[in-house]
């Protein structure tokens, strides 16, 4: 809320500079979010939080002045209009509980063509609201003076006397904005005989509005409760000052009050006769005492403060208590909406009291030592190995493209999100893909012509339960040269076994196996799936080459995506024995189809090998010159051992040739 | 005949100047040899008289060894001489850069994080962990803001198109949903992103949150202050730095304080924090006459920023490598 500080200090005045003062309000609780000078005044902006609806006017602010100062507080001087007139209209609470206090005046006669005074055009205007009419200009006015919202009816437009009801199903009514709002029956409304005259708390209708001509007013002042309001303008879409503070909390003892002084204004500016207040009551919030135990101020805040200076707070702050046997009975004034247990009173003490006055301890806690499970590996360890092979990590957004979604996750159902903040950014994503790939093209475009990207996040996808599964992933995309342009090296483009040893190395000691798989991301002939403890882990491959058109790439980026959970195990080492006989090595070249997978040789060769076979591992494939078309020669080194003795030439020889016969039979291959 | 002084003198300064083996070893048998100059002197030994034999004899040998031994030291300074002028032309660049696989980097916003964690789990905190799609109930009711309460309003929610769901505001859903499997003490961090319906120069519709919580039988408001002090002095390693708390308001706190920091001049808000609301408690089933504690929110980017002089809060979220390179 914007306002006059000179208009403040004829409320309360302390011995403060404008900024001190800000200051002093802002280290109390009500934030001043800006200090500005204006001639020979200031206009200061504050920013209440939501529990502090009394802070929304000038008294309310005076009172929260005079709170954390200590300044003495003046009352807006408010006299009664004497009725000179007899006309009123009856007024009907249908619903008591959503507004259980209306006060309702005529006035005759008014001219609702007077200049508003300039006294009162500067303060409206140094709070930020433009001047209309002498007659909605007092209105406003008293609203940010006491904190009560009020509204003006062209009485000639009323047919016979207010109700105050909910809103009939289909029933419209033009609001002074122009907008008709679909009514339901959840919105109160204030109704005359036969029609709805203004949404009540939020804003007055069109046709009963006052205007030029209007002769005769009925004043409205009322208390609609903070739930009868709160919700509605996001029902509605905007929301007006007047909503705003019923919804935080309007005090229900001022009703009166404020609609005398709405009377007093306009006898003033625009001459009339009023008449006798017309007054609806049913059962008023109630305000219970709270208990407030010294005890529990002490535990809470950790500072002591006793029964005296407990009761000069609470006697600043126009808290009504009573004191026995160490604990205090506080009874909340009406204009607080928000004091209902120990703790709120606890921080009102605390705040009065001041923040800065309570001291920064650290406390004393038994030393404990926290569980660091070794058979886990954390994600920032997961990150540094990425980051130790020349991955940069990246950050990028949980909501995507769904054409991102589609193209890469081949999905045409994604998590949507209702209120997206741009069209592009509609749907959650169900892989890290589109991210890497959009911020690979950027990157691109500013003339990179290599990247390695990671990042770790959470991924989105619906289950068959309705709820959402969101595993914490890790994904990672490599363009361009294996390594870095350097000197000593040949330029050699990185491919998938590049990024598999990168992959493999973030498995490392487990090892997946990779089985080709399909994937709406990935070339079909050069993609995996990762499978560890037969469960899928990930995937890995190119990016399928249509993607690789679309997204404007001139080479092909590897992909690969893992699950955080499937490759955080990686339990505990195990100690084996080591043999003290020296292993021997063999080699074996052995031509084979090209559609063999080196899996399946492997697998061949494991099931059946000797118990001398202690390693089986490829040091090179060769294709060209002496090797058919359509094969492929692989060379696997064998290494042989016994853990208990030399091996003889014979033991030796026998293995391998089993290992050979193995190639033959089941590989169909040929030996050299 | 030549004094044997006179060709040890001479022999001496012969060896000493040459830089050649093979030189040296002709010397050598100029000298030494069959027909070398000391040989040749031995061989008159039998004209001399009996009785200067031996000591003639003994002065010659003497000689000899002299000669030997200055041969085996030039002999190894040649061969020294010679490894050096090999060495020199086997030198390398040194200052070529080497040769291999490059080191990429952390984005500057998990550095800061970690550097969170890490500070955190010194002080004992274990960190904790929620689903960033969050229901109603997770992120507001159990946290004291049944539906319409005006505090939602704070935070512009984005909702899923199921209706029923949406992006967490905050980290403080955490915060129930450890309490409903932990009971005090509890002392944790969790950190993660979270999600705004807000875009400008200082907002982005996602960023990062750490939830602090520590509740135990008698963890106080003074408490929070000490730990969240002694956390942004050893976080920005400055020990004068000031921190102030200011009174604010969230529904699932009370008290609650707005926390400022400042380097020497202004303040800037770097999080809310307070005393765990009792409500909150009893969602849980926590008795609040017993349990009472702490629960804060950090701003992992805002402190990222202060910490590195970033400028521009989307710098973080576009990932310009020239940018990201910079915190490597």
């Amino acid at each position: 809320m914007k306002f006059s500080e000179n208009w403040l200090r004829t409320f309360v005045n302390p011995p403060l500079a404008a900024r001190e003062l800000a200051d002093a309000l802002s280290m109390g609780g009500l934030d001043v979010e800006q200090v500005e000078p204006d001639g020979d005044d200031w206009v200061l902006t504050t920013k209440p939080t939501p529990n502090r609806g009394d802070c929304l006017s000038i008294s309310g602010i005076a009172r929260e002045v005079a709170a954390v100062t200590g300044a003495p507080l003046s009352q807006p001087d408010i006299k009664t209009a004497r009725a000179t007139i007899n006309d009123r209209l009856s007024v009907t609470l249908e619903a008591p509980q959503a507004c259980p206090r209306y006060c309702g005046r005529m006035v005759r006669g008014v001219d609702a063509t007077a200049a508003t005074p300039e006294w009162m055009t500067r303060r409206l205007a140094l709070s930020g609201i433009r001047p209309v009419s002498a007659l909605v200009d007092i209105t406003n006015y008293v609203m940010l003076e006491l904190g009560q919202p009020l509204h003006a009816f062209d009485a000639a437009k009323l047919e016979g006397g207010i109700r105050v009801r909910y809103a009939k199903a289909g029933e419209t009514l033009t609001l002074l904005n122009g907008e008709v709002p679909p009514l339901t029956p959840g919105f109160l409304v204030i109704a005359d005989e036969s029609k709805a005259v203004a949404l009540a708390g939020i804003m007055g209708g069109l046709d009963t509005s006052v205007n030029e001509a209007t002769r005769d007013v009925f004043l409205e002042s009322a208390f609609f409760t903070p739930e009868a309001i709160a919700g509605k303008t996001r029902l509605l879409n905007f929301a007006s000052d007047s909503s705003y503070r019923f919804e935080r909390g309007v005090d229900f003892a001022g009703t009166l009050a404020a609609l005398e002084r709405a009377t007093q204004l306009v006898i003033e500016i625009c001459g009339g006769a009023a008449g006798p207040v017309t007054e609806a009551r049913a059962a008023l919030p109630a305000r219970d005492p709270v208990r407030l135990r010294l005890a529990r101020v002490e535990r809470v805040l950790g500072v002591k403060l006793d029964g005296i200076q407990v009761g000069a707070i609470l006697r600043r702050l126009r808290f009504e208590f009573s004191v026995a046997e160490g604990e205090f009975r506080v009874t909340p004034p009406s204009h607080r909406f928000d004091i209902a247990i120990e703790e709120d009173l606890i921080e009102e003490l605390a705040r009065i009291h001041g923040y800065d006055r309570i001291p920064a301890t650290l406390p004393a806690a038994p030393p404990t030592m926290l569980p660091v499970p070794e058979g886990k590996r954390d994600i920032a360890t997961l990150r540094r190995l990425l980051v130790a092979r020349d991955y940069q990590e990246i950050v990028s957004y949980s909501f995507v493209d769904a054409a991102w979604e589609a193209d890469f996750a081949g999905s045409t159902n994604p998590v949507a999100l209702a209120n997206p903040i741009a069209s592009q950014m509609g749907v959650m994503r169900s892989t890290l893909a589109g991210g890497l790939v959009n911020c690979l093209v950027h990157n691109l475009s500013r003339k990179h012509t290599r990247a390695r990207l990671f990042e770790v996040g959470r991924c989105f996808m619906t289950e068959a339960s309705g709820s959402y599964r969101q595993p914490m992933r890790k994904g990672g995309i490599s363009y361009g040269d294996a390594r870095h342009e350097q000197w000593g090296l040949k330029g050699r483009p990185g491919d998938f076994y590049d990024i598999k040893s990168d992959v493999e190395a973030l498995l490392a000691p487990l090892a997946g196996e990779f089985r080709p798989v399909e994937h709406p991301a990935l070339h079909p002939g050069r993609s995996a799936q990762i499978i560890i403890g037969g469960m899928t882990a990930g995937w890995i491959g190119e990016l399928h080459p249509r993607w690789q058109r679309k997204y404007d790439f001139p080479l092909a980026p590897v992909l690969f995506e893992l699950d955080y959970e499937a490759i955080g195990e990686r339990g505990l080492p195990a100690f084996q024995e080591t043999s003290k006989f020296p292993p021997v090595r063999r080699d074996i070249a052995a031509e084979v189809d090209e559609g063999i997978s080196y899996q399946a040789i492997l697998e061949g060769l494991r099931r059946e090998q000797p118990a001398t076979v202690a390693e089986i591992g490829l040091f090179d494939i060769y294709r060209g010159t002496g090797v058919e078309k359509g094969k492929k020669s692989l060379a696997f080194r064998v290494l042989l051992q016994d853990t208990r003795k030399t091996l003889t030439d014979a033991e030796v020889e026998s293995a391998i040739s089993q290992l050979r016969r193995i190639l033959q039979q089941q590989f169909n291959a040929k030996l050299r | 005949m030549q004094d044997v002084d006179a060709i040890v003198k001479e022999a001496l300064a012969a060896f000493a100047g040459l830089d050649d083996a093979d030189q040296l070893e002709q010397a050598k048998a100029r000298y030494l040899g069959k027909s070398g100059a000391l040989t040749q002197l031995l061989k008159g030994l039998s004209k001399l008289p009996a009785s200067e034999r031996p000591a003639f004899g003994s002065r010659v040998n003497a000689a000899k060894e002299k000669l030997e031994a200055a041969l085996a030291e030039q002999r190894s300074r040649i061969q020294s001489l010679k490894l050096e002028a090999s060495l020199r032309q086997e030198a390398l660049d040194v200052t070529l850069p080497g040769r291999g696989l490059a080191v990429g980097g952390l984005h500057p916003v998990t550095r800061t994080m970690e550097r969170i964690e890490t500070l955190f789990r010194s002080m004992g905190f274990e960190v904790a962990d929620g689903p960033e799609i969050e229901t109603d109930y997770y992120n507001f009711t159990a946290l004291n803001q049944p539906e319409n309460h005006p505090a939602r309003s704070m935070h512009d929610t984005f909702y899923l198109a199921d209706g029923r769901h949406l992006l967490r505001t905050h980290t403080s859903p955490i915060q129930i949903r450890y309490l409903e499997q932990h009971r005090p003490p509890v002392k944790i961090i969790a950190p993660g992103r979270v999600y705004r319906h807000d875009y400008d120069a200082t907002h982005s519709p996602m960023f990062h949150q750490v939830e602090g919580l520590w509740l135990d039988e008698h963890i106080t408001f003074a408490d929070l202050k000490g730990v969240l002090i002694e956390f942004l002095r050893t976080f920005f390693e400055r020990a004068e730095l000031k921190v102030r708390f200011r009174p604010s308001f969230f529904p699932f706190t009370e008290p609650s304080a707005e926390i400022d920091m400042s380097f020497g001049e202004g303040w800037l808000e770097m999080g809310g924090a307070g005393m765990v609301h009792p409500n909150v408690l009893k969602k849980v089933d926590i008795d609040s006459e017993k349990y009472q504690g702490f629960a804060f929110g950090l701003g992992p980017d805002r402190l990222t920023m202060l910490r590195y002089g970033v400028n521009d809060l989307r710098l973080f979220f576009e990932n310009d490598l020239r940018f990201l390179k910079q915190f490597n």
